[in-house]
């Protein structure tokens, strides 16, 4: 049960004002988790949200990392797939996904089933790891 | 065959078989991809010459298939980081942009319960092979209304067998009724700015009535937007057809 489209799953108010196309991943994006581990599928009252990212520029597109606020707590994450139309030949996801990592790259869950771009194999020394659980590539 | 005069009767041939031949019946169905007619404007003709010879070039060495808006198509193309290096995406047309070589379309499919949309060029030399799955016609040239419709509308089978048809077939449309999702949508697909055919509403009549607002029916009677492309479209098929045929 994820975010679908614009509903709110994790809010229990069904008014909850909702902000309009989400485009690539900056500060306060509210992003999906799409692995399997704990922190990412337990439900909470708020919504997973990114609160930095670790870039020039404060946006964040597919393979870059960015600080996420999950359940009170801070955690690294990487930026698997936007609502941003990027470069052609690139997919272009209907949702923003992320894959909880720690600080020194390796993934926390331990399966991913949502297809992973292959431009991320480009970054194959720092998220080898991450790789290795993906299921469908795209 | 015995008859009551003696007289052998006069040898009558067989009748002729009438043979109904469906390739010149075919040549009468012409296509012409959307992305060799120019666009309205005032820039030189010659540019658009140029491409054209550029495209069929290409289209020399790399067939690229007839398809719709609403086909299901999959496309290879070469991918570094693949592991194979090459890359095969099955999906619905959605929209096809552009002219000449830029040219592009966008496919949509639904994997693992995640729509992904690739948006590829025509002419790219990093596509090895297009194959059409299923040529079939909408009711819509634009089907971006598949993003806030039911995912069941949008999921294609990544392993589908293409759907065989004949050559002298007019090609099928698929007057389906698609059904959305609950509000809000990314765009008010209710408008009739955008003129969808192709969706269920089932909004509420006065949220119908409230979108006719918006209408602007004189937009149709406007004669500076006019562009009536039959004559253009002729030269260019006759051009083309020369072209492919050397």
């Amino acid at each position: 049960q994820g975010l679908l489209g614009r509903s709110v799953s994790h809010s229990f108010l069904s008014s909850a004002s909702v902000t309009g196309a989400c485009r690539a991943i900056q500060k306060l994006t509210r992003v999906r988790v799409v692995d399997n581990s704990a922190l990412g599928n337990t439900s909470y009252h708020r919504p997973p949200k990114c609160i930095h990212v670790y870039n020039k520029t404060g946006v964040g597109k597919v393979g870059d990392t960015i600080l996420l606020a999950i359940k009170g707590e801070k955690k690294k994450a990487l930026i698997v797939g936007h609502k941003m139309p990027g470069p052609t030949m690139t997919p272009r996801f209907d949702s923003n996904n992320v894959v909880l990592i720690e600080d020194n790259g390796n993934p926390i869950g331990t399966r991913i089933k949502t297809p992973i771009p292959y431009i991320l194999r480009q970054k194959e020394g720092q998220f080898s790891k991450v790789l290795a659980i993906a299921r469908n590539f795209v | 065959r015995a008859s009551g005069d003696g007289k052998p009767e006069k040898f009558q041939p067989p009748p002729k078989p009438v043979i109904i031949d469906k390739q010149k019946q075919r040549a009468e169905r012409r296509f012409l991809s959307p992305e060799f007619i120019p666009p309205r404007g005032r820039t030189d003709p010659l540019k658009y010459y140029m491409e054209r010879k550029d495209m069929i070039q290409r289209r020399k060495v790399f067939n690229i298939p007839e398809f719709y808006v609403g086909s299901v198509l999959a496309v290879t193309t070469a991918d570094p980081y693949a592991n194979n290096k090459t890359n095969r995406f099955v999906g619905i047309c959605i929209q096809r942009g552009g002219k000449g070589l830029g040219a592009t379309f966008v496919l949509r499919n639904v994997i693992e319960d995640q729509g992904v949309e690739i948006c590829y060029e025509l002419y790219s030399p990093r596509i090895q092979a297009i194959e059409v799955l299923k040529l079939e016609k909408r009711l819509d040239d634009n089907l971006m209304y598949l993003r806030d419709a039911l995912p069941e509308y949008s999921t294609f089978d990544v392993n589908m067998k293409p759907v065989s048809r004949l050559d002298h077939e007019e090609v099928p449309v698929n007057k389906l009724q698609v059904r959305m999702k609950p509000k809000p949508w990314s765009k008010r697909w209710e408008r009739p700015k955008f003129n969808i055919k192709g969706i269920k509403f089932e909004l509420p009549e006065s949220k119908m009535k409230e979108a006719q607002k918006w209408s602007q029916p004189w937009l149709e009677f406007d004669m500076l937007r006019e562009y009536d492309t039959s004559k253009i479209e002729e030269k260019i098929w006759k051009e083309v057809n020369e072209e492919l045929k050397k």
